[in-house]
């Protein structure tokens, strides 16, 4: 205990009323912030206690630290399960830090006087309540409202909506005469009225927690005397400290709590996560505002104003200065209006919407979020305890025996055994956060897709990452699932979160799905490229293929690829007319990745929705056909959708060969003609065997090449050439065997099974056979291991 | 008379909150701005004399506008069609001024001289240029007089006309050079245009202009509820004065096309679950009421009597699709994914599948 010589004596003469100086304030009130600050040059005490865990007594010198930057949050978890933490946020303009530093400037110690988070973890544990901290506040309305932020009650019931404005107003610039005291006295006073009616606001934990205040309290002044001790705590908690209670009777309250072990540390906190929107459910709606109030030496609505103008022409908006008069000027009128004082928040809102946005929410929503929220990103120096994330991965690693090492080696897991699924989970959630620490290679021997080959190694730089991912939760799954659920949400192309949903369901972080579903829905709903959400679908497939093998439960997914799917359904025919050859092909590559994850497609929704069997199927199937049959299609992807049919027996050979001949008919301009050969017989899977086993065909495509007129045939060359050169010698060599034989010759071609070049008669039912236990192999009819499989494959 | 002006309509409402208003009025307002915005807005006075809402919608949007005009800035109504701005300048107009009446009315074809002035020619020959050949228009009546002028849809008025409102906005006066004089706004004078922001292609207001408006955007409706219940009133007046028969059972098939206009309208289906896109019609609430009335004619004259899907279905379908080639996606992607899936719209879907194919 340090300056005990400092400040001696003169606390007695400023404090006006007798006892400990008791500093009532509102969490993370810049008001109260100021007003402490105030207080405590004026007193001088020589102790300064906190409302807050004592187990951070030992990191409140950190506070000083040139590397330590507010908004900052003391973490306290239990040591056995990092799950469980309790957060309390401190922000630049928050009274608790405002008291800290004036502490540790003046070379006076300072306390956190709360219920140890001792206690208040193992609260936890048995109601699974709310973490308690000093911002916290629950979800009823009312009475919790009051409870929770009483200084902002009763500014509502003063018509402000802005809590600070009314302190501005009433608290500071209400004739207290330069006393620096007196608002508090004014406050506690209200308090005391407050909780008169509230009684503790249905919070049955605060009796607990004051009597501990009031022992830690006792304490200090038996240590430094009466009055040289200062609290700075909610101003809820000020009647009960000042209350004369035995010390039996809160000793009696304080025993035999729950205990569990926990320990302290320092976390960098941003604005996003003061605000009430950043998911805290206990916060401030407009820490930016606040900051700002804080800060402001003099003229805060005229500021503020400016610094919205400023934002405002960075994006290229046109603010003047006159803008910014005109703003004040609005902003002040409508308080008058209103029946304030001053304009607080919604006035200068409303004035920058009317006057800089020209009406517009738009812009107004960047000024909510870059201003009135912030990006300010507090933080902490490196000589902070560990965070729990790292601790989480430690035991992580202890537990899977994956020990880190510097050396590069390769990891080959089975996922189907427990302990290689949970370590490859490990891995994906640590690349999620931005922790390479192995990277997926492609797997030697196996391709199976319950096989995963890793390349392992461990880089002393990877130590700090864990650190900067300490920011997204405390254990390695919550962190991944936060970090995933905010890369969803800034996610840039609609490939990029169909990416994240794949590795959603590697690392198994199931509860991040809904969020990055939705936004892929969004997404997908506003994207208006079909070649965007065609490039995406295969991907979706894949996924749920994935998580089939891993036996996730993908019914959300399979329900996005198939809202996916019927976006694509609806679009591509509009899409694929008036095409030049560049699109056409590239379109056609869609149309085939659309078609194989049709085909995936149609099985889980199936297995999903039963009554939807086939349904996917049978749309895609009618598209095709639209496709097939619209002149404006570029005769490229017409000809492959009408391939397509052809192969699921969506059509008859005969209408196959009618369409056919429709297209090849001298109507048609030969270089589409071509194309369309291209699309019907070209690339894909077994291109050229269809025009080897229907003459039909053959003798159509035969028929139409002799009738190209000379000068159109040098045209037609290359797309032909790039078509037919692209099958298997085989195929090519049969085709030319056809083609010579004339197309006379069909008929006997088909029927006789007999006459081909290179193949006997009949069967040769000996070395058929020879074939079958290979086939029964590969099918697993009887359970041989899948290794051997390959190894005879 | 068909329609009577706002201070006549309201006379008895306005002559109340005078009587009762004991707060500071700007020089020649008629009330002070926080009675103008009871008026607007309804309330009961301390009387109980019960002053009606003159408009639905957020608190915030009047009092912004009301405080615009007590700062001597220039307001500017935006908004789609049908969404009441006409309806708030003039009333606005009649509780500051008492006096709705000072009008220019847009058009592609409003000259200079509806917003200076212009000149009575026989006068102007016989005795040369004077004041008294001088015809003032409203703007210019309501600078001498210091009253609020009122000018509807701005952004139609071609951009060198709608430029001669600067001088009069910045310097408040306007000059007069054929006479070597000037018109000088006195205390109280303001001026209150409305623009629809779907036409803001056609003539859209100089930035020197736009920066001496305050700009408030009149919102649709907020919540279905409310436009569910403004389309069923206007429908039945509407219905009334062509002497339709009223249909039973109509206000299913109003609920459900607001639910397709809100849902296209906002970019998002009712339950927040799926996003969809917007097409380039308006979809006002305006639109639900033609199409209602219009399907309310189809089901009296060529169907049952009863309002059934198949009558609105074509309506629908002409509201929404504006552009036929994107427009068309935008529909079809809504009927697949959204409407398809929804309990009790089967008949609805078919209808629509019939007039779409």
């Amino acid at each position: 205990m340090t300056g005990r010589g400092e400040g001696e004596g003169e606390g007695e003469e400023a404090t006006t009323c007798g006892g400990p100086l008791l500093l009532g304030v509102r969490h993370h009130g810049p008001g109260s912030a100021r007003a402490v600050r105030a207080a405590l040059d004026a007193a001088r005490p020589r102790v300064v206690l906190i409302e807050g865990p004592p187990e951070a007594d030992e990191l409140i010198p950190l506070a000083a630290d040139e590397d330590m930057r507010p908004p900052v949050a003391l973490l306290a978890h239990a040591v056995d399960e990092p799950g469980r933490s309790v957060f309390w946020p401190l922000a630049g303009f928050s009274p608790e830090w405002v008291a800290i530093r004036w502490a540790l400037a003046h070379g006076v110690p300072a306390r956190f006087i709360d219920l140890p988070a001792t206690h208040t973890l193992a609260w936890g544990e048995r109601t699974a309540a709310q973490p308690e901290g000093p911002a916290s506040q629950s979800d009823e309305p009312a009475e919790e409202a009051v409870r929770g932020d009483p200084l902002g009650a009763l500014a509502e019931a003063a018509g402000y909506d802005d809590a600070e404005r009314w302190w501005e107003d009433v608290i500071e610039h209400r004739g207290t005469g330069g006393d620096v005291f007196a608002p508090f006295a004014v406050l506690e006073e209200a308090m005391g009225a407050l909780r008169e009616v509230y009684g503790t606001g249905g919070h049955d934990r605060d009796p607990v927690r004051e009597a501990y205040m009031r022992s830690q309290l006792r304490a200090a002044q038996k240590e430094f005397g009466d009055e040289a001790v200062a609290v700075v705590c909610g101003a809820w908690h000020v009647p009960a400290l000042r209350e004369k209670r035995t010390v039996t009777a809160d000793r009696a309250l304080l025993k035999g709590l729950p205990k569990v072990k926990a320990d302290m540390t320092w976390v960098p906190w941003t604005h996003r996560r003061l605000a009430r929107a950043g998911g805290y459910g206990a916060g401030i709606e407009s820490p930016g505002w606040y900051g700002h109030l804080f800060d402001a030496p003099d003229r805060p609505v005229e500021r503020w104003l400016t610094k919205v103008a400023g934002l405002l022409r960075e994006e290229d908006r046109i603010v003047s200065p006159a803008h910014v008069i005109e703003a004040v000027r609005l902003a002040e009128t409508l308080a008058a209006m209103r029946g304030r004082p001053l304009p607080g928040l919604t006035e200068t809102t409303d004035a920058v919407r009317a006057v800089m946005c020209e009406g517009s929410d738009v812009p107004l929503s960047l000024v909510r979020d870059r201003l009135v929220v912030g990006d300010v990103l507090g933080e902490v120096p490196a000589s902070a305890p560990a965070v729990p994330l790292q601790r989480d991965l430690a035991r992580a690693q202890r537990r899977l025996r994956l020990k880190p090492e510097a050396l590069e080696r390769e990891l080959e897991l089975d996922l189907r055994k427990e302990n290689d699924a949970e370590r490859g989970r490990l891995l994906h959630r640590l690349r999620l956060l931005g922790i390479e620490w192995g990277e997926p290679s492609a797997s030697r021997g196996s391709t199976g897709t319950f096989r995963e080959t890793w390349r392992l190694r461990w880089e002393p730089e990877l130590a700090v990452r864990v650190a900067e991912a300490g920011v997204w939760g405390t254990t390695v799954l919550a962190a991944a699932m936060a970090k995933a659920e905010a890369d969803a949400v800034t996610a840039g192309s609609l490939a990029d979160i169909t990416a994240l949903a794949e590795r959603c369901l590697l690392a198994e972080l199931p509860d991040a799905l809904p969020v990055v579903m939705r936004v892929l829905a969004d997404r997908a709903a506003l994207d208006a490229d079909v070649g965007h959400l065609a490039q995406a679908l295969p991907a979706l497939v894949r996924s749920l293929r994935y998580g089939d093998v891993r036996a996730t439960d993908t019914r959300a997914l399979a329900e996005v690829a198939a809202g996916l799917a019927e976006r694509v359904f609806v679009g591509l025919p509009p899409a694929c007319s008036a095409l030049d050859t560049d699109a056409a092909q590239e379109m056609r590559r869609h149309v085939d990745a659309v078609h194989g994850a049709v085909a995936l497609l149609g099985d889980a929704v199936t297995a999903v929705h039963a009554a939807r069997d086939g349904e996917i199927r049978g749309r895609w199937h009618s598209v095709l056909h639209v496709l097939s049959r619209r002149d404006t299609v570029p005769g490229v992807i017409r000809g492959r959708a009408l391939r397509l049919l052809l192969d699921d027996g969506e059509l008859a050979q005969e209408e196959a060969a009618r369409l056919m001949g429709l297209v090849l008919s001298p109507g048609t301009a030969p270089a589409d003609a071509a194309a369309w050969i291209e699309g019907f017989v070209g690339g894909g899977s077994g291109g050229g065997l269809l025009l080897v086993h229907d003459e039909r065909l053959l003798g159509l495509v035969d028929a139409w090449l002799t009738g190209v007129p000379g000068d159109a045939f040098t045209d037609v060359l290359p797309l032909l050439r790039r078509t037919f050169s692209a099958y298997e010698p085989g195929v090519r060599r049969t085709l030319g065997e056809l083609v010579r034989r004339g197309p006379g010759q069909r008929g006997s071609a088909v029927a006789g099974g007999s006459g081909t070049a290179g193949f006997a008669a009949d069967l040769d039912g000996d070395r058929a056979d020879a074939v079958l236990p290979v086939v029964r192999l590969l099918l697993g009819l009887d359970g041989a291991d899948d290794n051997d499989v390959v190894g005879v494959a | 008379m068909l329609r009577a002006h706002a201070e006549h309509a309201f006379a008895a409402e306005l002559a109340a909150l005078a009587e009762r208003d004991d707060r500071p009025r700007p020089t020649r307002w008629k009330l002070s701005p926080w009675a103008v915005a009871t008026y607007l807005l309804g309330g009961t006075l301390p009387d109980g004399t019960i002053i009606t809402p003159k408009y639905v919608g957020p608190r915030r949007i009047i009092e912004v506008a009301v405080t615009t005009l007590a700062t001597d800035r220039a307001l500017l109504l935006l908004g789609v069609p049908g969404t009441a701005k006409t309806w708030v300048s003039e009333h606005l107009a009649a509780a500051v001024s008492g006096d709705s009446t000072l009008l220019v009315q847009g058009t592609a074809g409003t000259p200079e001289e509806a917003i200076r002035y212009g000149w009575n020619y026989a006068r102007l020959l016989a005795h040369g240029p004077s004041r008294d050949a001088l015809v003032p228009s409203p703007v210019m009546r309501a600078m001498a007089e210091g009253m609020t002028a009122r000018v509807e849809e701005l952004t139609r008025i071609p951009a060198d006309v709608q430029d001669t409102l600067i001088t009069i906005l910045s310097e408040k006066t306007l000059p007069v050079p054929e006479l070597g004089q000037e018109v000088q706004a006195v205390r109280g004078f303001n001026l209150i245009a409305t623009a629809n922001d779907r036409d803001r292609g056609v003539n859209d207001l100089s930035s020197a202009l736009r920066r001496r408006f305050n700009t408030v955007v009149l919102p649709l409706p907020e919540s279905a509820d409310a436009e569910v219940d403004i389309v069923s009133r206007r429908v039945d007046q509407i219905g009334r004065s062509l002497d339709l028969p009223t249909a039973p059972d109509a206000i299913d098939e109003i609920r459900r096309v607001v639910t397709v206009f809100r849902e296209l309208r906002d970019g998002v289906t009712t339950d927040g679950r799926t996003k969809l896109k917007s097409p380039s019609g308006t979809l006002s609430t305006a639109e639900a009421i033609s199409v209602v009335t219009n399907g309310l004619a189809l089901a009296a004259h060529f169907g049952d009597g009863v309002l059934r899907a198949s009558d609105v279905a074509a309506g629908i379908l002409g509201a929404v699709v504006r552009d036929p080639a994107a427009d068309r996606v935008i529909w079809q992607e809504y009927l697949e994914a959204v409407v398809r899936e929804r309990d009790g719209w089967t008949d609805f879907y078919r209808a629509c599948r019939e007039v779409s194919a």
